[in-house]
Formats: structure tokens, C-alpha cells, sequence
């Protein structure tokens, strides 16, 4: 479970990379990649190690207008987790 | 002639030179008769040519790459190029300084072989004393702030040690285990009837990688890769020949898997005459069991046969004398009572009563 405090960061092994064949981003890792649709890349960038969940939802929230606060939040927390099961995401204290 | 797939994996074999001898190297048998023909600059030119028809991922592998005093060069090239660059290595011969190095210049991520968790059973099983040596390098790749993928190859030597092995790369803090059973080609096949583990073996490691991968999940990925001979239906070999992956060995032929050129009759260019997109896209031995159209039966008709497309070409051949066969590891194999068999041989063997051959350079081989 993702606490609304923690700061999530991209895991030392996994790293963004822009794909010139596809237009969009992958997520790349040891023997492995993830081809991310428009929102998980938005997520990931925001996966500063600065940002908590909630200020990535804020931030997410000016660009997916579309959507509820709460719609986001449910969204946001279910793919970071998906993210952190796979050990490609790491969580900094959520003090600070 | 369709399309050619987009290759996303290069697997740049730098050098078959290595300082161990491992009974299951999956380089040929008769790696010695081949030379390291590419410089390092016409490596970076391999690398350019790979990211510029798709490749994103590099692994700088052997043969033992850190022989290689131009790797430095290679890994800027590969980092300049933005694609996710591993080391796959043994660890030796290695300095902490070089390894700061390679962090300054952008590798991704390292890899460290360890063939036993116990010193004397590794060092037996690489035929050189490196175990203390290779767990100092796992310790620096941590230490200086890599991601560690520790690789053990499994057989029945080790396979009952599964559990150790697991822990000691907890104690490394490994971020990926690989519990790779051997593949039962090149030297592996020469050593089979040493390497080979029992059905039981694997009935009793199978839920200790299972329950490893479950509690470590999130922190440690646990790979296990189950010997092709105890599976029902064969992996995707390389995931489909010429489909994601391919190798470049140190001879400079460009492959679809490591072991491609020791099988006849199959013309394989090499990347000093061609460029690497046109020997992807058109080398008759790229075309030859690329898709479904060269499949026999029971492949031909079968629901597997994009999951698995038809299993391991060169396990085929070594098996069945045909390359272009159903991989007798596949139950629904006309020719599967050859792996059977090789089962029985194996839960009838007495443990270390077996021979065996550590790698070596064999001129006269073939």
C-alpha cells in the first residue's frame, strides 16, 4: 500500500528512454522494457523522489482535466503500485 | 520476404576469451578457432547501426568482455546512444577504479556470474579460484550505486543448494536473480550427463524459487528458468529467431542467438561488409526459420506455435541432426523420447561419479 506522503522515485535499475520508432516513451530495465501509453509517462516523469503521490496527482490533475481528483488519485496509486511490485519504483521516507 | 520485426536486444559477444572454464559455457565448443575480428571502433559502429532500426537494450557480454581494454569506449557509445547498457560479466579480472569508471561513463546495469554459494563448489565449477573474488565485485557494483543482477546457473551439482544461493543474494542485495537451469548445448551438452538434474531435484527447487519470488517481491526479481528437458512445451527460444534479439559474436557474424553459427548449411553475414540493418532484414540465415512457413509438423498446426515458435533450432539439430525439426524438449516431439531418455540417464546416474570437461580451447575441434 502507497502512503499519500511517500515520494516515489524511479528504481536505481530502471530508466526512461523516448522512442523515435513509436513516439512515445519505454521503460527500460534489465532484460526487460514496458512500452508506456501517454498517462503512465506522465506518472513516471513526475517520480522525482521530490513529489508525493499527492502533489503527482495535483500536478496531473492540470493536464487531465477530464477527470475527478478522487478518478486520478485511484489511477495514480493503482499503476505506482503495479510499478513498485515490479521493483521499478522506490519510495523516499514520506517525512520531509 | 516480409517485413524483418524490430530487433530490440543486441547481444554484443566482445571477445570469447575468458579467464574461467565453466562446464556449461554457452559459447561453441570450438570457440577457439574463432578470432575477435572488430575493433572498438567498428563495434560502435555496430552500435549506432542496432539503435538505428530499433535496438534500445545493449548487453556487453563473452567470453569475459572485461578483457576487452576498449569496453570504456564502448560503453560511452552505447550511453551516447541512450540505449540501456548491461555488463554481463564474471567479475575477473576486475579493479574497483575501473568499475567507478564505467559509472562515470553511464552503464546501466551490472551482472555478476556466481556459479555455487559455496566457495569450493564455485571455484570447482569455474575451474579457477574466483569466488571471493567475485563476490568483492557484487559488493562494489552496490557499493558504487549500480542495480546487481547476480545469474547462477543451475545443474544438478548446485540445484539442491537453491535456497543458499538465493540468500547469498540477499546478503549481496541483488536487484534481479537469475536461477538460469543450464541449456543443454555446446559444452553443456558435452557435460550433460554431469549436469543434467533429476525430475526430483526439481520438484524439490521449483517451490523454493516460488516462495522467493513471492516474499522478495518488489526488492529482489526472481527469475527461474526451468531446464527445456522437464518442460512440457519448450520456451520461446531467444523469443522467436530474428523476431527481438540478436547477437553480434566476436567473429563479427550477426545471429539470432549464440550459438547460430555452429549449425550447417546456414550463411550468416558479417558486420565488416554489411551494415547491421541489412544482415537483420536479409541474411539467409536470419530468413531461415524466421515466422512460421519453415515449420513441420506438429508445430505447423499447433495453437503454441506463436508462444514458443517451434522451440530451440539449435537444441533441434544437436538432438535430431535436423535444425529445421520440432525441438524434442516439446512432448508433442515425433523425436522426444531423446530427451526422455536423457531423463532416465539422469535419475539413474550416481551423483559425482560423472566425468567431465571443463571449457578449454580445443584447436582441433568442431
Amino acid at each position: 500500500m502507497i502512503e499519500p506522503a511517500a515520494r516515489p522515485a524511479l528504481a536505481a535499475k530502471a530508466r526512461l528512454r523516448y522512442d523515435r520508432a513509436s513516439g512515445g516513451y519505454l521503460l527500460l530495465y534489465p532484460e526487460r522494457g514496458l512500452a508506456l501509453n501517454a498517462t503512465a509517462t506522465s506518472i513516471l516523469k513526475l517520480c522525482n523522489g521530490e513529489l508525493t503521490v499527492d502533489g503527482i496527482v495535483e500536478q496531473l490533475q492540470r493536464e487531465y482535466t477530464g477527470r475527478t481528483t478522487p478518478e486520478l488519485r485511484q489511477e495514480v496509486v493503482g499503476f505506482l503500485e503495479e510499478m513498485a511490485r515490479r521493483g521499478l519504483l522506490r519510495m523516499s521516507g514520506a517525512a520531509g | 520476404m516480409t517485413a524483418a520485426p524490430r530487433p530490440y536486444t543486441l547481444v554484443a559477444e566482445l571477445t570469447y576469451a575468458c579467464p574461467l572454464h565453466c562446464l556449461y559455457c554457452s559459447n561453441p565448443a570450438d570457440f577457439a578457432r574463432r578470432h575477435d575480428a572488430l575493433d572498438a571502433e567498428a563495434w560502435r559502429r555496430v552500435l549506432r547501426e542496432a539503435e538505428q532500426i530499433g535496438v534500445v537494450q545493449v548487453n556487453l557480454t563473452g567470453g569475459e568482455p572485461l578483457l576487452r581494454p576498449d569496453l570504456e569506449a564502448l560503453i560511452e557509445e552505447a550511453r551516447a546512444l541512450d540505449l540501456y547498457t548491461n555488463l554481463i560479466t564474471s567479475g575477473i579480472p576486475l579493479e574497483r577504479e575501473r568499475l567507478e569508471r564505467f559509472r562515470r561513463l553511464g552503464l546501466d546495469n551490472v551482472q555478476v556470474s556466481i556459479q555455487d554459494a559455496r566457495p569450493q563448489e564455485s571455484d570447482r565449477i569455474a575451474g579457477s579460484e574466483a569466488f571471493e573474488r567475485k563476490l568483492r565485485v557484487a559488493r562494489w557494483v552496490k557499493e558504487l550505486g549500480f542495480p546487481l543482477t547476480v545469474n547462477t546457473v543451475l545443474h544438478r551439482e548446485n540445484l539442491d543448494r537453491i535456497g543458499e544461493v538465493i540468500a547469498l543474494a540477499e546478503e549481496l542485495k541483488a536487484d534481479r536473480l537469475e536461477l538460469a537451469n543450464a541449456q543443454y548445448l555446446g559444452w553443456a551438452l558435452l557435460n550433460r550427463a554431469a549436469l543434467l538434474p533429476t525430475a526430483a531435484q526439481l520438484e524439490r527447487a521449483r517451490p523454493v524459487a516460488a516462495a522467493a519470488r513471492a516474499r522478495l517481491e518488489g526488492r529482489m526479481e526472481v527469475v527461474f528458468v526451468l531446464p527445456d528437458y522437464y518442460a512440457e512445451f519448450p520456451p520461446p527460444c531467444m523469443d522467436g529467431w530474428g523476431r527481438q534479439f540478436m547477437v553480434v559474436s566476436p567473429d563479427g557474424l550477426l545471429l539470432p542467438c549464440l550459438l547460430a553459427h555452429t549449425l550447417p548449411g546456414l550463411s550468416f553475414g558479417n558486420v565488416r561488409e554489411r551494415s547491421v540493418g541489412e544482415l537483420w532484414a536479409g541474411s539467409p540465415g536470419m530468413e531461415a526459420f524466421r515466422g512460421e512457413a519453415w515449420m513441420p509438423e506438429p508445430c505447423r498446426s499447433c495453437a503454441r506455435r506463436s508462444v514458443d515458435y517451434g522451440g530451440c533450432r539449435c537444441q533441434a539439430f544437436h538432438l535430431t541432426g535436423n535444425a529445421g525439426a520440432t525441438d524434442p524438449a516439446c512432448s508433442l516431439s515425433p523425436e522426444h523420447d531423446k530427451v526422455l531418455s536423457a531423463r532416465a540417464e539422469a535419475a539413474g546416474a550416481r551423483q559425482g561419479m560423472v566425468s567431465f570437461r571443463y571449457r578449454e580451447a580445443r584447436p582441433g575441434a568442431s
